[in-house]
C-alpha cells in the first residue's frame, strides 16, 4: 500500500442538480471517505466550484479525477496535494459565558489564538476561530479541557492554487479553440 | 430555424425524427401516455415495437445499437417501467452501447411527493449512465433531446436517461431543432499529441516481439480497417477481446483469437512472452488481464483509447496514445517501418495445435457421446458461411458461442460483455434484427438465460422477427456449475434445472421449432431452420456436464490455463 496523503480535489462544473451526487458515486465506488467538502460559485460566471478534501494515494487520487473528470457536466477536475495550495478552514466554537469568565485569561486566549468573537450572551459566547485544520482544532482541544466546548462547528477547506487565475482558464481558452475549429468544420 | 407551436410530446418525436429515429422499443404507462398519444400520429416513420417486459426494450435498443451503429431508443412508463430499464442501462454502460432512455415522470409539481409511479430516476442511473437528465419544460425537450443523442454516440459512446416529466409531454412549446456539436465541459474527441504518435512508432519499430490486442473499441470507432492496415504493415499478431470479437476476420493470418479467461492459449501465453504490447480500443478487464501483478510485465505497454480515464487504469503502460483510434492509429502506421516478425508468429503455432489436440477435438471435430455446444455453434457459423451475427445469453453458452463462431464481418457478435447479464440475449438479438434487417441473426442461449427474458417471444410473434433461436439445453445453469465442480469440492448448490418442454412453449407462441437430442440429427434440423425467415427456436439437449476449456481461474496468471480437467 502506498501511503495516504490528504488530497484536496476541485472541481468545475457546469452549474446544474444533482452535480454532487455525481462526484460522491465517483468516491463512494473507490471506497473515500470525503473529510471537508465546500461548494461555491467559481471566479467565472456560471461554473460552480467543488473542493473536496480526502485521504488516499496516488494512484487512487489520480484515477478518481480522471473518473470525475470524463463526467459530461464536469468541466475539469484537478488535485493538489497541501504544498500547492493556499487554504483556509473556518471553525466556530460555543462555550459557558460563566465558564469563560471564570478562565481569567480571557485576553491571553484570544491573542493567542486570534479568536474573533461572533455573539455574547449572559449563557453563552460563541468564538470564530480562521485557520489549517490543527489550528482550529488546538483551540477545541484546549477549550474543551478547561472549560467544556458547548457546541463546534467546522467549514470545509476552501483553496486557492498558487497560480495567477483561475485554472480553468487555460481550459476554457482551449475549449474555445475546439469550438472555433468545429464550427469551421460545419 | 423554422419555429412552429406544439405540445411536449409531438416536440418529442420531431426531435427525434430530427435525429433519424425510424425504430423504438416501448412499453406504455400512466406516466408516458402523452407521448404514446403522440405517437399515434407518427406510426407511419416511426417503427414502435411493443414488447413485453421493460427491461428487454433497453437490450433490444442495445441489440439495434450493437449492429447498426445507430443510437438505439427504449421509451417507457416512470416508476416501475423506468426501473425495469436499469439492468439493460448498466449493461450499456459497461459494454459502451449508444442507447437513449426516454421515461416517464410524474408532473413536476408532484415531484418528491412520493406520488403514485415516481421513482427518482436520474438518482437512481447516475452511476450506471455517461448522461441522465430530468426535463421540466416542454421547451427543453429539443435541447435535451438533441444533447442525448450527441453525447450517446460521441468519444466513448454510452446510455443516456431522459426522465420527461408529464406537464413537459403535455405543455405547449414553440419547436425549433438543433442538432448539437458542442458541449463546453464535455471533449469526446481529445486532440492527438504528435509527439506520443511518433514515440508509440519508435517503440514499434524497435520490437521483436510486438502483439496487439483489440477492443471493442475498434469497431466503436469504426476503425477496423485502419487497425488491420496497421497489423499488415509491421506484422503484428493480434488477439481481440470477447467485445472486440469481428472487429477483424476469425481467418486473418494474423488474427490469432480471443483474449482472457475463456480466451484461446496463444494469446495468453504470449501475452507474457511479448516485448511490446499494443491494446487497441480495449479496457484491460480483469477477465482479460488475470493477476495484474503478473500481466504483461516483460512488455512495454502502449494503449490506444479515447478515454483518458482508461489510460493506466488497471494496466500501467509505457505510452497513452489519447484520442479517437480512427486517426491515431493511421498516424502512427504512417510512421511505421514494414517489418516480418514470422518467428514471432511462427511461435503461435505449437500452443494453437496444443489447443486444438486437447480442446476442439472433443469440443467439435471429433465430438462423441451427447451433443457438445461447441460442435452445434461450428455448424450454425457454417450455415450462413459465416455471415450472420451471433447473439449470445450469458454463461457458457455465451463463451462457447463466441469461441467456435466464425466472423467475417464487423459487428457481428452482440454480447453481454462486462455486466454479463443472463436475459441479454432474446431481446437484443430482437434489436438487432431491426438494426440489420437483411442478416441472419443467431440467437444463442442456455436453458437459464432463455428463461429469464422468455416472455419476449411474445414481441416476436406481434412484430414477426425473425430471429433463430439455438436454445442450448444442459438443464443446469451451467457455467456456475462449472465453477462449483472446478473450486467448491462439486458441491452443486441450486444449479440443476426442471426444465418446460421449450417446444410447447414455442408452439404457443406459433413459433416454427424444433428439438434434437442426436449428433445425427443437428444438419438437417439447422437446414429446416434456415429455410425461411422467420423466427425459429432450435433446443439442443446437450450433454448435461459440459465444461468449457481452456480456462484461466479469476484472478490467477493469464498463463495458468487450465486445458482439460486433470491438467491442474
Ligand atoms: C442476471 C444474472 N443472474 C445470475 C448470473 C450468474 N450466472 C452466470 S452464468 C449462469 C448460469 C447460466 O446458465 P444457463 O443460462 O443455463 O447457461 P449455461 O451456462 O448452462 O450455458 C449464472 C446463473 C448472471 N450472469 N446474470
Amino acid at each position: 500500500m502506498e501511503e495516504r496523503t490528504l488530497y484536496t480535489v476541485t472541481v468545475f462544473s457546469e452549474n446544474r442538480v444533482g452535480l454532487l451526487n455525481q462526484i460522491s458515486i465517483i468516491f463512494n465506488r473507490r471506497q473515500l471517505n470525503i473529510e471537508t467538502l465546500s461548494v461555491s460559485p467559481s471566479a467565472l460566471r456560471g461554473i460552480h466550484k467543488f473542493t473536496i478534501t480526502t485521504y488516499t494515494d496516488h494512484d487512487t487520487i489520480e484515477k478518481v479525477v480522471a473518473q470525475i473528470d470524463k463526467r459530461v457536466d464536469i468541466l475539469k477536475a484537478y488535485y493538489n496535494t497541501d504544498s500547492e495550495l493556499v487554504y483556509q478552514e473556518i471553525a466556530l466554537y460555543k462555550v459557558s459565558t460563566n465558564a469563560l469568565l471564570k478562565l481569567g485569561s480571557i485576553e491571553s486566549l484570544i491573542r493567542q489564538h486570534n479568536i474573533t468573537i461572533l455573539e455574547i450572551t449572559d449563557n453563552s459566547v460563541v468564538f470564530q476561530k480562521t485557520g489549517l485544520y490543527d489550528e482550529t482544532q488546538r483551540l477545541f482541544d484546549e477549550l474543551q479541557q478547561s472549560i467544556g466546548v458547548l457546541q463546534f462547528i467546522r467549514s470545509g477547506r476552501v483553496a486557492i492554487t498558487r497560480s495567477k487565475v483561475e485554472r480553468l482558464s487555460d481550459m476554457l481558452e482551449q475549449i474555445e479553440k475546439i469550438r472555433e475549429r468545429k464550427s469551421k468544420h460545419a | 430555424m423554422k419555429v412552429k407551436q406544439m405540445k411536449g410530446s409531438y416536440a418529442l418525436f420531431e426531435s427525434l425524427l430530427a435525429e433519424k429515429v425510424d425504430t423504438i422499443f416501448g412499453y406504455p404507462g400512466g406516466s408516458i401516455i402523452p407521448v404514446y398519444d403522440a405517437l399515434y400520429d407518427y406510426t407511419d416513420r416511426i417503427n414502435h415495437i411493443l414488447v413485453r417486459h421493460e427491461q428487454a426494450a433497453a437490450h433490444a435498443a442495445e441489440g439495434y445499437a450493437r449492429v447498426s451503429g445507430k443510437v438505439g431508443v427504449a421509451l417507457v412508463t416512470s416508476g416501475p417501467g423506468a426501473t425495469n430499464t436499469i439492468t439493460g442501462i448498466a449493461d450499456a454502460m459497461m459494454d459502451n452501447t449508444p442507447i437513449v432512455v426516454i421515461a416517464g415522470q410524474v408532473a413536476t409539481t408532484a415531484l418528491g411527493s412520493d406520488a403514485f409511479q415516481e421513482t427518482d430516476l436520474v438518482g437512481v442511473t447516475q452511476p450506471v449512465t455517461k448522461w441522465s437528465y430530468q426535463i421540466r419544460r416542454p421547451e427543453d425537450i429539443p435541447w435535451a433531446v438533441s444533447r442525448a443523442f450527441y453525447i450517446a454516440q460521441s468519444g466513448r459512446p454510452g446510455p443516456v436517461v431522459l426522465d420527461l416529466t408529464k406537464n413537459a409531454q403535455t405543455g405547449i412549446c414553440d419547436f425549433s431543432y438543433q442538432k448539437t456539436e458542442f458541449i463546453r465541459s464535455y471533449i469526446p474527441d481529445p486532440e492527438i499529441d504528435k509527439e506520443v504518435i511518433e514515440q508509440a512508432a519508435h517503440i514499434i519499430n524497435a520490437a521483436k516481439k510486438p502483439f496487439a490486442l483489440i477492443g471493442q473499441g475498434v469497431i466503436l470507432a469504426n476503425a477496423e480497417k485502419e487497425v488491420k492496415q496497421m497489423l499488415e504493415k509491421a506484422n503484428i499478431p493480434a488477439a481481440t477481446t470477447l467485445m472486440g470479437l469481428s472487429a477483424i476476420s476469425s481467418k486473418h493470418p494474423l488474427n490469432k483469437g480471443m483474449l482472457g479467461m475463456h480466451g484461446n492459449l496463444g494469446p495468453n501465453m504470449k501475452t507474457n512472452e511479448c516485448d511490446v504490447l499494443i491494446a487497441i480500443g480495449m479496457r484491460f478487464s480483469d477477465r482479460v488481464t488475470g493477476k495484474l501483478a503478473t500481466y504483461a510485465k516483460q512488455a512495454k505497454v502502449i494503449h490506444f483509447d479515447i478515454d483518458q480515464s482508461e489510460i493506466g487504469k488497471n494496466v500501467k503502460v509505457t505510452l497513452g496514445v489519447l484520442g479517437n483510434i480512427k486517426e491515431s492509429v493511421p498516424m502512427v502506421t504512417d510512421l511505421l517501418t514494414e517489418q516480418r516478425h514470422d518467428d514471432w508468429i511462427k511461435s503461435f503455432e505449437p500452443l494453437e495445435r496444443k489447443e486444438h489436440d486437447k480442446v476442439l477435438l472433443k469440443e467439435v471435430e471429433e465430438a462423441k457421446g451427447p451433443i457438445h455446444m461447441g460442435e452445434v455453434i461450428a455448424k450454425i457459423s457454417e450455415a450462413t458461411g459465416h455471415k450472420a451475427v451471433l447473439v449470445t445469453d450469458v454463461g457458457q453458452n455465451q463463451i462457447i458461442a463466441a469461441r467456435y463462431f466464425k466472423y467475417t464481418k464487423t459487428r457481428s457478435l452482440v454480447t453481454s460483455g462486462g455486466l454479463g447479464t443472463m436475459g441479454f440475449c432474446l431481446p437484443a438479438a430482437m434489436g438487432a434484427k431491426l438494426g440489420a434487417p437483411s442478416r441472419t441473426i443467431f440467437a444463442v442461449c442456455g436453458d437459464g438465460g432463455f428463461q429469464m427474458t422468455v416472455e419476449e417471444l411474445g414481441t416476436i410473434l406481434q412484430s414477426q422477427i425473425g430471429i433463430k433461436i439455438i436454445l442450448l439445453n444442459n438443464n443446469k445453469l451451467g457455467m456456475v456449475r462449472q465453477w462449483q465442480k472446478l473450486f467448491w469440492q462439486r458441491r452443486y448448490s441450486f444449479t440443476d434445472m426442471i426444465n418446460p418442454n421449450f417446444n410447447t412453449i414455442a408452439d404457443a407462441y406459433g413459433i416454427r421449432n424444433r428439438m434434437v437430442n442426436k449428433r445425427e440429427e443437428i444438419d438437417d434440423a439447422i437446414a429446416d431452420m434456415m429455410k425461411d425467415d422467420k423466427a425459429f427456436l432450435l433446443v439442443v439437449n446437450t450433454e448435461p456436464d459440459v465444461m468449457v476449456y481452456p480456462m484461466t481461474p479469476a484472478g490467477d496468471d493469464v498463463t495458468n490455463v487450465l486445458l482439460e480437467e486433470s491438467s491442474k
